[in-house]
């Protein structure tokens, strides 16, 4: 979270964002702010409010209640000059069908008011970041997926915009391409504010400097990567399996562990005893558990401890309740 | 307003583009030389009376598919998010696609000089009425136009666009002759409405300002509708 020192170089500032369709809540009162230069990722399972909340920045519907402010410009006010600073791909990056790739681009390097000179230039160089320049005179109708993917993102940075806002950037693209892309946005996201969706986790954690959580239209964690998982790791759990033990006995004397909240042991499976231990507290408890286990006749199997990954916690903080 | 013209210029590129334009252009010019030529030799007459007679008809079909991928597309591509993230303002974009329509119109109605053409050397043309035809089919063309764009502005389907833009526009054209079993009372309100009747004022060659008021308010009538449907989408 951002705190007042950083209000001067706040870029994007929302506040108490609703938006409803008929009696279904999308959005639900969300607020946060986005630095200039910071990568944000928007992440949510589908039909959490992301692309509506990404619609929304873009001025493209109008919030029910709550405000945005892009650059200290109200959103409702003055739509036109934000829409000149915001770069935007929708998810699957609609474009027209007909058009040849280089005739959509010429036709956005015009809408977007570049000079007649700089436009075969900025195209150009777009053909190069994205890597294009082999479809240029093909129908945008006829291109894959991801081609049609890498032209989206071509239309959205034209006019090297102050902000960019991708929804779901690399759906349907493949590995390499999914690297290219993110080192793309990564690039950008130096100097130009970066908003994007995904429920891919690991894309977020790759990509991202913040990361906001977004479940049925409102916020459940907003911070950086490494943060929202301490934040989330109250508990962890260490993974035993055990042979010629007792389940009494190992569940009495591993409790007896300071930190160990409680010892589960499961249903025997030939003899070998599967234990899970949940730990309270950010200690690292193996040390003391194996130093416990030698000191009996146990044999020890497997011995793990649960990394928090990003996809424990998601899964944690957006499970239906 | 330049963004306009990119617009415009991208869709008489995109119209071009698609072979729609011209299975649409060749149907027309098929149509009205049929039509025409069948009729023409027994009149004997050299004039293009029965050419514009049949236009408004034919305009109430061919018109509206013409206009009815404008939006429509852009709604079923999705493509109309990206346009409104641009930075243009709906009535640019809605001026732009207009402006193509009736580019369009005017590009399907260049090839059919050729009739006057034709007539004026195998006998005495009068001039008068095919340029007020020529004027009056431009005007109609445009009118109908923002007819079938805000029809394709309501739906993401092209083919619903194109019944409800054909339905308004045949019935604008047809209410002229459906009123002898009104009542007398509302035929003069009704007969203004006619879109024939004022095309085919023009089209004897009298440029009377009320036919010029009747095309102007139709087309600003269906643009000022195509700009509130787009702003109700969000």
């Amino acid at each position: 979270m951002l705190n007042t020192a950083f209000k001067d170089k706040t870029m994007i500032q929302v506040e108490a964002l609703t938006k409803h369709f008929g009696t279904f809540r999308a959005v639900n009162g969300i607020s946060f702010n986005i630095a200039r230069g910071e990568i944000l990722g928007l992440l949510g399972p589908n039909g959490a409010g992301k692309t509506t909340t990404l619609r929304m920045l873009t001025g493209l519907l109008k919030p029910t209640s709550g405000t945005i402010r892009v650059a200290d410009k109200s959103i409702a006010d003055e739509a036109l000059a934000i829409k000149r600073m915001m770069g935007y791909l929708p998810e699957s990056a609609p474009l027209y069908h007909d058009l040849l790739v280089f005739d959509y681009l010429r036709y956005v390097a015009e809408i977007r008011g570049l000079r007649a000179e700089a436009r075969l230039d900025r195209i150009r160089q777009l053909a190069d970041i994205c890597q294009i320049g082999d479809v240029m005179h093909k129908p945008i109708g006829v291109l894959s997926k991801g081609y049609r993917q890498r032209v989206g993102l071509a239309h959205a940075m034209m006019s090297d915009p102050q902000i960019l806002i991708l929804d779901e950037p690399t759906s349907g693209l493949d590995p390499n391409q999914i690297v290219e892309i993110r080192r793309i946005i990564r690039q950008i996201g130096r100097e130009k504010t970066v908003v994007l969706s995904t429920h891919i986790l690991p894309e977020a954690e790759a990509t991202c400097d913040r990361i906001l959580i977004i479940h049925q239209g409102t916020i459940v964690a907003d911070g950086a990567t490494d943060q929202i998982k301490r934040s989330a790791a109250g508990e962890h759990r260490i993974h035993l399996t055990l042979a010629n033990a007792d389940p009494g006995v190992v569940r009495a004397r591993l409790e007896a562990i300071d930190g160990v909240a409680e010892a589960i042991t499961e249903t025997p499976i030939n003899g070998t005893l599967p234990v899970v231990l949940v730990c309270r507290g950010e200690a690292d408890l193996r040390g003391s558990v194996y130093r416990e286990i030698r000191q009996t006749g146990w044999d020890l199997l497997e011995f793990y401890q649960e990394t928090q990954t990003l996809e424990t916690i998601f899964r944690k903080l957006t499970r239906e309740d | 307003m330049p963004q306009a013209w990119f617009v415009f210029k991208k869709e008489v590129t995109a119209y071009f583009a698609s072979p729609v334009a011209y299975i649409v252009i060749s149907i027309f010019l098929l149509v009205t030389g049929w039509f025409f030529f069948s009729t023409f030799f027994i009149f004997n007459q050299a004039d293009l009376r029965n050419f514009f007679a049949m236009l408004p008809l034919i305009f109430a079909f061919v018109v509206p598919a013409i206009a009815m991928r404008l939006f429509s597309e852009e709604r079923n591509v999705g493509s109309l998010e990206t346009l409104l993230t641009l930075p243009v303002t709906p009535l640019q974009v809605i001026v732009g696609k207009f402006a193509a329509a009736v580019a369009f119109v005017a590009a399907m109605l260049l090839p059919t000089l050729a009739y006057p053409a034709s007539i004026g050397l195998i006998g005495r043309l009068d001039w008068g009425p095919v340029v007020g035809g020529y004027l009056g089919a431009i005007l109609l063309g445009g009118a109908f136009a923002a007819v079938g764009l805000f029809a394709s502005s309501l739906t993401r389907s092209q083919i619903i666009a194109f019944i409800v833009g054909t339905a308004i526009c045949f019935g604008l054209t047809l209410i002229g002759r459906i009123l002898f079993f009104l009542p007398e009372t509302i035929v003069g309100v009704l007969a203004y409405l006619g879109a024939d009747h004022h095309f085919q004022n023009i089209a004897k060659g009298v440029v009377d300002t009320r036919d010029l008021v009747y095309f102007a308010s139709v087309t600003f009538v269906g643009l000022y509708a195509t700009h509130l449907s787009l702003r109700e989408k969000n």
